[in-house]
């Protein structure tokens, strides 16, 4: 069974979008359409999630994955309340439960979980009263869910559909949460070719698997393509010699004009940053027309708010 | 059962000229998903407004959320203009409890201050559970708490009043 699932079918918690039928995935994204009006009006707010308390537990750090899960709990009428939490490398899975116990203690109802290791939501969702749902925000290079599903809401809202659409994601698969969260959505809601593009040290084993084609020429992998999606190069994350030098790897995967010209013309330029520009994608490329890579922080917020609404919702 | 109730399409007319003698046409019409925008769309036609119409998905401020959750297609609300100030003519078609009127309202605020509201139903079918009432009714109807009214729309367009 899923454990995201509750027994008839509505989500419990946010883990992956592994095995979340694409059902799911379109009512997300449907919901969060309603929900991009909300943050053009005079009042950003509606009162859904008013007197709930939802906690972003940060075992890792980061600015806007944070502050959009904030703003997006904020403008549903939630309680808000952020832990950056340092781990050292002795922090075993006690530790964290006994974190998550004493914010349970606290009446928390929703739980944001970032972690560097994989798998620390999914073990904390195991852990929690049943009245308390867990997102993940980020853990190891396992998923990011919701980074996915805001890169899914922005091709639908440029593209319109996905039945026929070519979509290549660029980079470092290897470290990338975003990555496989990607890939499992696109796949899921019936995009017909997706590419991965990266050098053979940088894409993981089998990646064939998940269903892509691979490309390790870029100039090849963008032919034809309708929406690429640039991933960050995950310098804090190397180990060994992956890759000769960052000039090197911009020379032959970072994306400039010339190489998004053999795009399709009305092709899309996405990025779930920060951004390594110079690295991964020339400033030129990063600011220019095709880039809706500022469009995916709103929207970010839209999504986040559509979680946690069919998360909090119909507990009794 | 159906042939008891009247044509939907002739009580939205006597509606609209119940409504037309001291329409300010300052107003914006304002329907509520899915019925009362069938409702307004008709309306909005017989009373000439000149102003686009509004929709209202009252969703995000229903009161029994927590309960049943959020309803599996919620649609955008789309208000075209700025009713700060402005008088709003706020429709559904069959008004029952009055908590969708009080979502309606309270979303409404969040979009600015009115100068006015006022509301019309298709059908009053009593069973208020809070101190609101119509300004304008087509039909108002005694029907026992364990029945509904439902509005429909066929594929021509046409309106349909049933009680089930």
């Amino acid at each position: 069974m899923n454990p995201q699932l509750t027994t008839d079918g509505r989500l419990r918690h946010l883990l992956t979008l592994d095995g979340l039928p694409r059902a799911i995935l379109t009512q997300i994204l449907d919901t969060a359409e309603s929900f991009m009006d909300v943050g053009e009006r005079e009042v950003k707010k509606v009162p859904l999630l008013r007197g709930k308390s939802i906690f972003n537990l940060f075992f890792e750090p980061s600015t806007r994955t944070r502050t959009t899960f904030e703003i997006a709990a904020k403008r549903l009428s939630a309680d808000v309340v952020n832990l950056n939490i340092a781990t050292s490398s002795q922090t075993k899975g006690e530790a964290i439960l006994d974190t998550v116990d004493n914010l349970a203690a606290m009446h928390a109802d929703m739980f944001i979980v970032r972690h560097s290791q994989s798998g620390a939501a999914h073990f904390i969702a195991r852990n929690v009263a049943p009245h308390i749902s867990v997102v993940n925000a980020g853990d190891g290079r396992h998923a990011h869910p919701t980074q996915g599903l805001l890169d899914m809401f922005t091709i639908r809202r440029y593209k319109g559909a996905f039945h026929n659409l070519t979509v290549a994601v660029v980079g470092d698969v290897l470290h990338s949460r975003v990555a496989r969260s990607q890939i499992h959505a696109l796949t899921t809601l019936g995009v017909p070719e997706v590419r991965v593009i990266g050098p053979k040290t940088l894409l993981p084993a089998g990646v064939e698997q998940m269903g892509v084609k691979v490309f390790h020429n870029m100039e090849q992998g963008l032919a034809g393509c309708d929406v690429v999606i640039m991933l960050r190069l995950q310098n804090e994350r190397m180990r060994g010699a992956l890759l000769p030098s960052a000039q090197e790897y911009f020379k032959f995967f970072g994306l400039t004009p010339e190489k998004l010209a053999l795009a399709k013309p009305d092709a899309i330029v996405m990025h779930p940053g920060p951004m390594n520009r110079g690295v991964e994608i020339d400033s030129e490329v990063a600011d220019g027309p095709q880039s809706v890579i500022l469009p995916q922080v709103t929207y970010g917020i839209a999504v986040r708010m559509a979680v946690m609404a069919m998360l909090a919702g119909g507990s009794q | 059962m159906t042939a008891s109730l009247p044509d939907a399409t002739s009580l939205i007319d006597a509606l609209a000229a119940a409504i037309a003698p001291g329409f300010d046409p300052d107003t914006r019409i304002v329907g509520i998903h899915t019925g009362g925008v069938w409702v307004a769309e008709r309306l909005h036609a017989l009373l000439r407004s000149p102003h686009p119409i509004g929709q209202l998905d009252i969703s995000f401020y229903r009161d029994d959320f927590s309960r049943i959750g959020l309803h599996p297609q919620v649609k955008p609300s789309n208000l075209p203009y700025d009713l700060e100030g402005r008088p709003l003519l706020l429709v559904d078609d069959v008004l029952h409890t009055g908590r969708t009127i009080r979502a309606a309202m309270n979303e409404l605020f969040d979009y600015g201050r009115p100068a006015l509201i006022q509301l019309a139903v298709l059908v009053d079918r009593g069973g208020r559970e809070l101190p609101i009432r119509p300004d304008f009714a087509g039909l108002v109807l005694d029907v026992p708490a364990h029945q509904n009214i439902n509005l429909s729309r066929l594929d021509d367009g046409h309106l349909t009043l049933s009680i089930a």
